[in-house]
């Protein structure tokens, strides 16, 4: 089973639940950090490196013996990534989504495709969890490639807990693909309630199962528990608002192994989300 | 004119707040929520609405299933797997369409046509701290970055209409596209980070962007009593890596209340108001 952690709002507690679900569950499973702008689940772990791969993107390198300077291939970027004045083409790399489309379009075949280092996944493990980080290098503007590559690891075990970036556009949407039930993780204030609804709207459009989890619950109202109520959008969890792990969590402390109770509550997640997706499969 | 950006690298570290205290103690800025993927500003400044137009952004492919011939080339071409193959047939799927045109151009029976995105709105609005700038993607979108340009352009043309001065930007999480979007060419950032591993993790990554862009960049501590140590250790990292510690906002219940009351902490009696004054008079010098 593949379960995202997903929030529109930054900050209500994705990293705090992946971390803490993976280590409470007791079995081998694969964790993702697809936050690759600022990934952060691997400070809450104490992990040793196993290993590291650079990921690339293709962009293209225009051989400027052959090129006549036709412009065909600035003219098929939709992207403004190559620029022509009638001689060799300019290369953007940032702007390059690396569809491959100018090397194909190119009449003279003057373009092929080389490597461009966009970051690296780092892996790593600590008892039954194997995390896989990815980042990508600062400056590059692209996330989604790296998501993609990242989530080729999750063919390799049975259980997968994907850590997403924030919001609900493009790097989340390729975190969600292919997922089978996604978790949302908001806070009850108005700012968490306005974006749990934006998230809601994100994962109804991609026709994924879903719950939500309620963070820090006392800090504000209760327009989140009676939302979710209306829309019978059912609440797997809720954690209490409490000092204690707002300190341990600025240590880099799990929960589930530094403050007393919360293994239980965590490890109480899995089921409740296999009883959901059973009922939602029906 | 100066342009002050918020931002912070790690999310829900307060920009939103900040920056809403921020606009009402600069009085007559325009504001711009370059937060379009997930925007909060609007709870707080309440902004009426006076221009409202639909953004367009890029391409999206669509296969008319008369004319294709299921050869499947698409589906070959396509580095996004955005060609899905269903019973009698393709077709495209909009939420990994990147709209680079390879199937459109390759197709070899001109099956498929390929039409202009809405990818959300935006609207100016009045605001009881001045005009703001604001936008909406749509729901699982693309083309963050170019909403957030179009965002910041028109509070520039604002700015220049109404001799305001100052232009006061909520920015997005992250180090990506949006962000980049959001600080290039601005005069100053400001990052907000907390006293957490990650908040501290996230900041150098932002002050690495930062100084890549070339942009000054300010740093304040918010919720700093969580934990003091660390707050000094981010402290010393940020100013060592050039950006200027313009004050700490202590932990306050309060600011769920304000939020809740859409009001800026500042036009509350929560304490936390007083730490973000003394911020705010630093910012001032700064600029």
């Amino acid at each position: 089973m593949k379960i995202a952690i997903a929030s529109g709002k930054g900050g209500t507690g994705k990293t705090t639940l992946s971390v803490n679900m993976a280590l409470a569950i007791g079995r081998p499973l694969t964790l993702l950090d697809c936050d690759v702008e600022e990934p952060n689940s691997r400070l809450f772990l104490e992990t040793q490196q196993l290993s590291e791969e650079v990921v690339n993107t293709l962009i293209p390198e225009i051989d400027g013996s052959i090129c006549n300077g036709c412009g065909e291939c600035a003219r098929f970027c939709q992207f403004n990534a190559i620029v022509s004045f009638g001689t060799k083409p300019l290369v953007f790399a940032e702007m390059c989504h690396g569809c491959g489309g100018c090397a194909k379009v190119c009449p003279q075949q003057a373009i092929k495709e080389v490597k461009n280092r966009i970051g690296a996944i780092t892996t790593y493990k600590t008892g039954d969890v194997t995390l896989h980080q990815g980042c990508i290098d600062v400056g590059v503007s692209m996330a989604p490639p790296m998501i993609r590559e990242l989530k080729k690891k999750m063919s390799e075990s049975e259980l997968v807990i994907l850590d997403a970036p924030p919001g609900t556009t493009c790097p989340v949407v390729a975190t969600l693909s292919e997922v089978d039930y996604v978790l949302l993780i908001t806070e009850p204030t108005p700012f968490g309630l306005n974006d749990l609804i934006l998230a809601v709207a994100m994962v109804r459009e991609l026709g994924l199962p879903f719950g939500v989890v309620i963070n820090r619950v006392g800090v504000g109202d209760d327009r989140v528990h009676r939302y979710c109520a209306e829309e019978k959008i059912p609440v797997l969890l809720e954690i209490a608002n409490d000092r204690a792990v707002a300190e341990a969590y600025s240590r880099g402390e799990s929960l589930v192994d530094n403050v007393p109770g919360y293994r239980e509550i965590f490890a109480g997640v899995l089921p409740r989300i296999e009883e959901e997706y059973k009922r939602w499969k029906q | 004119m100066k342009e002050l950006v918020v931002i912070s690298g790690k999310g829900g570290t307060g920009k939103t707040s900040i920056t809403a205290s921020i606009a009402v103690l600069a009085g007559k800025a325009v504001i711009a929520d370059c937060d379009v993927d997930a925007a909060d500003l609007h709870l707080i400044l309440e902004p009426q609405v006076q221009q409202h137009e639909q953004f367009f952004s890029g391409k999206l492919a669509r296969i008319d299933s008369a004319r294709c011939t299921s050869c499947g080339l698409c589906a070959e071409y396509c580095r996004f797997t955005a060609i899905v193959s269903e019973a009698g047939g393709y077709r495209v799927d909009p939420n990994n369409c990147e709209g680079c045109g390879v199937c459109v151009r390759f197709c070899p029976v001109q099956a498929i046509a390929f039409e202009e995105r809405h990818c959300g709105e935006w609207m100016i609005s009045d605001t009881r701290c001045g005009g703001m700038v604001h936008a909406k993607l749509g729901v699982a979108a693309e083309n963050s970055g170019k909403l957030v340009s179009m965002v910041r352009r028109n509070a520039q043309q604002i700015a220049e209409q109404t001799g305001a001065s100052l232009i006061i930007v909520d920015g997005p999480p992250g180090i990506g596209c949006p962000v980049i979007a959001s600080v290039t060419g601005a005069s100053r950032v400001l990052i907000v980070t907390e006293p957490t591993v990650s908040g501290a993790h996230d900041m150098q990554r932002v002050l690495k962007l930062t100084r890549h862009f070339d942009i000054p960049a300010l740093v304040c501590i918010n919720k700093w009593d969580l934990n003091p140590q660390l707050t000094e250790e981010i402290e010393a990292t940020a100013e060592s890596a050039g950006a200027t510690v313009v004050g700490r906002v202590r932990y306050d219940a309060l600011v769920s209340q304000a939020q809740i009351e859409h009001k800026a902490v500042v036009e509350t009696s929560a304490e936390s108001a007083e730490d973000i004054r003394n911020i705010w008079k630093r910012i001032e010098n700064e600029l």
